[in-house]
């Protein structure tokens, strides 16, 4: 038997083991028309003409011609078409939508269908600026004036793939003059109000469903918004159902990812000690902004990782280049700069002459101290008690110093890391206002509705057990079925961290006013608003202030051997440790501990995806390699409480924290194995052949 | 327009056909097995996982024509077997269930492995699933889930 600490079988698991859980190409569909969207094959350029070839009675074109109210998907920043209009900026671009009931036959006519372009030269240099953000800490001009020593290099990641295993997909009909949609998705509301939005029409003629979703980790939380107005446009025109369900290289190529970063740093040392650090975050974020911008935010934020430097000055960009759009992925911009400052704070050590790793330690923030962005550390920090069990359960220090010595072909890092969980700064109180619906009815069953989409995290088990835990009623007493935009309020997107702690935290509130209230056998209805800690307060404009209402906390440490003929790097171990304030289902979060440091070291060394020319090289997964059971070791982790006071049962948040340190670490290991510095992820085998023969020691 | 005939699940079925068609999309077009699900459609994720006479085959990469009089099982019929509790029982314990998406493919394969390798090592468990990709678990609960069964001592597979 597994041994785990309060914990539950998920609601739906057994219906996902069986194969009876319906993903949404599996829901029945009989008489639902195809869509195939065709996209722009250049990267930049005016649409002279679409000549659109004689269509079969029963298919349709469907354009920018077609938009009803506003050709604008509705993301952060909606500068994304809903069609190409005249123009496109990107290889892959939607232009228009050929829609009929036989795949191959609309298969022929995309390849009869002609556009043609007065093309224009592209711009894929990581130059032109559309989003700067700046703020300092302290007085770097004093550290620069008087230090002992100073290094500055820059670090680069690549492209990530979110690789959900089922691809992007979505149905969509009409219900009387009810626009109804179920797709894979992360963020029901999110696709309701970019139809509403595209079609100006009133919110109650759009319904959302969640089916069952395979996978989304930040993938599924903005493309789908592009989808559906896709699709209303196409069913105001032809009053048809529509299903439009991508294949794995259509994801490949044309679906957002992980921004690829460029940061450099500026660092001085005095006294043996970091004191500043000056910074610059580039961001890749394509052809249209839309949520680039936040995924800065939380790179800068993050820009010195779990670390105290008291000076700092830090800038960063939004490049705008004539590529796919990226966008969401676990971790939201941190993972790039963790990565960076955690191989550079490393770097530092080593060219001062002292241990990277009792450098690192030496430096780890305190609670009271001031973030990055001048707000508090407010709760207690345990970041210590990580590092030690962490350092026990993977045998550290003797294998540190074992594979320190030259030849040892294996190695072994550690990276500590913080993750701001929910949205930045006051976005809680003054973007999302989540409200949360518990009602109870004569039988005594309490019905929790949420926008809390579970694509695997175990979400809907967790949130509904806390509900059955504040009340004090067996888990069968209630329900939590999958959010319906016609049954529950918004509580907000699936994304950021924020699921546990914020909408947690909701559940728990309004399970003790219901409980105050209780009167058995008759039907009763509590909603509840979110207020988040008082003593939060924060500047958008100058990203000033408590940037998240609370901090989780984790270390990781990745084992190595590597392969000098082959350059091939094998991972041996991974250990971690995590404060996530209190897991509510402890196997729930080992769960996400274990997929989200996957995925991490598959970002660090396996991972790549080219762009050439605007278009990406790696376009089926037998390109795009993600690890498979072979490339892992057993991972384990613990956990460690540290109750937050704005939490359910002091519950923070863990989804993305899994994800940030896993690179990172892996790199300080293969740089202990092959005594070379690392500047770029994946490390892959070119990257650590040109390493191991012209590389910095 | 080819007459196919194969068993599924126990049950005979006859189909007029192309016999080139996927048996993945016989399964779950013409047939509605829609717990066999499609990652990929290269043969790369194992999402498509059916046993065709006991081996496990990516349906993808299948046409139709190549399991003529055979028996293909989906999870759909594994799931009525005491084999299937066995391993789902283990999945649940363990976690290694997340989003799903694998999961059928994922304990088709455990099965095809246990009958073959009752007591299989660690390693031997890594690379029989190498085939079926999962972007959630990292793995590690499958494989536990998995190696607890291989211990639990002699089940008759
Ligand atoms: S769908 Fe067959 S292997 Fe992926
Ligand atoms: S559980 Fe999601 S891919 Fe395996």
């Amino acid at each position: 038997m597994a041994q785990f600490k309060n914990s539950t079988v998920k609601i739906d698991n057994e219906e996902k083991m069986s194969g009876k859980a319906l993903f949404t190409d599996d829901l029945p569909s009989e008489g639902f028309l195809w869509v195939r969207p065709l996209r722009s094959n250049i990267p930049c350029g005016r649409i002279r003409t679409i000549n659109v070839p004689k269509l079969p009675k029963g298919y349709y074109w469907v354009d920018a011609k077609d938009i009803v109210k506003e050709n604008v998907v509705n993301i952060i920043f909606s500068d994304w078409p809903v069609f190409a209009d005249r123009r496109v900026n990107y290889y892959g671009e939607t232009i228009g939508l050929l829609i009929g009931p036989d795949k191959a036959k609309l298969e022929e006519l995309g390849r009869l269908l002609q556009v043609n372009y007065d093309e224009e030269i592209p711009h894929f240099k990581l130059n032109n600026s559309k989003i700067h953000k700046s703020f300092t800490k302290g007085n770097l001009d004093e550290v620069i004036k008087n230090h002992d020593f100073m290094l500055e290099e820059t670090f680069e990641t690549g492209y990530q793939e979110q690789v959900y295993l089922e691809p992007q997909s979505m149905i969509m009909w009409l219900d009387g003059d009810k626009i109804t949609i179920k797709a894979s998705m992360q963020c029901p509301f999110y696709i309701k109000n970019a139809v509403v939005r595209t079609l100006g029409c009133s919110p109650d003629k759009v319904r959302v469903i969640q089916p069952a979703v395979g996978g989304a980790f930040g993938g599924k939380e903005h493309y789908p918004s592009m989808m559906a107005a896709q699709l209303a446009t196409a069913i105001m025109k032809i009053k048809k159902p529509l299903k439009m369900v991508f294949d794995r290289s259509e994801d490949l190529m044309y679906t957002t990812k992980r921004h690829p970063s460029r940061t450099t740093y500026t660092g001085y040392v005095k006294d043996g000690r970091l004191v500043g650090v000056k910074a610059h975050v580039g961001l890749n974020g394509g052809a249209y902004l839309g949520c680039s911008g936040v995924v800065l935010n939380r790179g800068l934020i993050a820009v010195v990782d779990s670390y105290d430097v008291p000076n700092l000055d830090v800038t960063g960009d939004v490049y705008v280049t004539n590529t796919m759009p990226t966008a969401a992925f676990r971790g939201f911009g941190s993972p790039q700069t963790i990565f960076a400052f955690e191989m550079f704070i490393e770097h530092i050590a080593k060219a001062i002459g002292v241990d990277p790793v009792e450098f690192k330690l030496k430096h780890l923030v305190k609670k009271g101290q001031t973030t990055a962005v001048n707000g508090k550390f407010h709760d207690d920090i345990i970041l210590p008690q990580l590092v030690e069990k962490a350092m026990e359960m993977s045998d550290f220090k003797r294998k540190y110093k074992e594979y320190s010595k030259p030849g040892s072909n294996r190695g072994i890092g550690i990276s500590t890391f913080l993750h701001g969980c929910g949205f930045t700064g006051s976005g809680e109180s003054t973007i999302i206002n989540a409200q949360l619906k518990l009602t109870k009815d004569e039988n005594d069953i309490v019905h929790l509705y949420t926008s809390q989409v579970d694509f695997g995290q175990g979400n809907r088990t967790t949130l509904k057990k806390i509900v059955s835990d504040t009340l004090g009623i067996p888990e069968e007493q209630v329900t939590h079925e999958a959010p319906d935009t016609d049954h529950t309020l918004s509580t907000g997107p699936t994304a950021a961290s924020r699921t546990i702690i914020i909408v947690g935290y909701l559940c728990e509130k309004a399970a003790k006013h219901l409980k105050e209230i209780w009167k058995p056998g008759v039907y009763q209805e509590w909603i509840e608003p979110y207020v988040g800690p008082d003593y939060i307060h924060w500047d958008e404009d100058t990203l000033q202030g408590d940037a998240y209402p609370g901090y989780a906390w984790g270390v990781n440490i990745v084992e190595i051997s590597f392969d000098p003929i082959t350059y091939q790097v094998k991972v041996e171990g991974a250990w971690s440790t995590y404060d996530v304030g209190h897991a509510i289902d402890e196997r729930i979060v080992i769960g996400q501990a274990d997929g989200g440091l996957a995925q991490a070291i598959g970002y660090g060394y396996l991972e790549n995806m080219e762009m050439a020319e605007g278009r990406f090289r790696q376009k089926t997964l037998a390109d795009y390699i993600i690890p498979t059971s072979a490339d892992l070791p057993m991972m384990e982790t613990e956990l460690i409480d540290n109750l937050f006071a704005y939490g359910a049962s002091g519950a923070k948040g863990c989804g993305e924290l899994t994800f940030v340190g896993g690179a990172p670490a892996l790199c300080h290991a293969i740089e202990m194995a092959i005594n070379r510095k690392i500047y770029k992820i994946p490390a892959n085998p070119e990257y650590l052949m040109e390493l191991v023969e012209n590389g910095k020691d | 327009m080819e007459k196919i005939s194969f068993y599924l699940n126990g049950k005979q079925v006859k189909l007029a056909i192309d016999p080139s068609t996927r048996l993945l999309d016989v399964l779950r077009i013409r047939l509605h097995m829609t717990g066999v699900k499609e990652g990929c459609g290269e043969g790369e994720c194992g999402a498509c996982s059916v046993l065709v006479d006991g081996v496990c085959y990516n349906s993808c990469l299948t046409p139709v024509a190549n399991v003529m009089g055979k028996h293909i099982v989906t999870i759909e019929g594994f799931r009525t077997t005491k084999q299937y509790r066995i391993i789902a029982d283990a999945f649940a314990d363990f976690g290694a269930s997340q989003c799903g998406f694998c999961t059928p493919g994922m304990i088709l394969n455990a099965y095809a492995l246990l009958k073959n390798n009752p007591h299989p090592s660690e390693e031997e468990v890594r690379i029989a699933l190498s085939g079926n990709l999962c972007r959630c678990t990292g793995y590690n609960a499958i494989v536990k889930a998995i190696l607890e069964i291989a211990e639990k001592g002699d089940i008759v597979w």
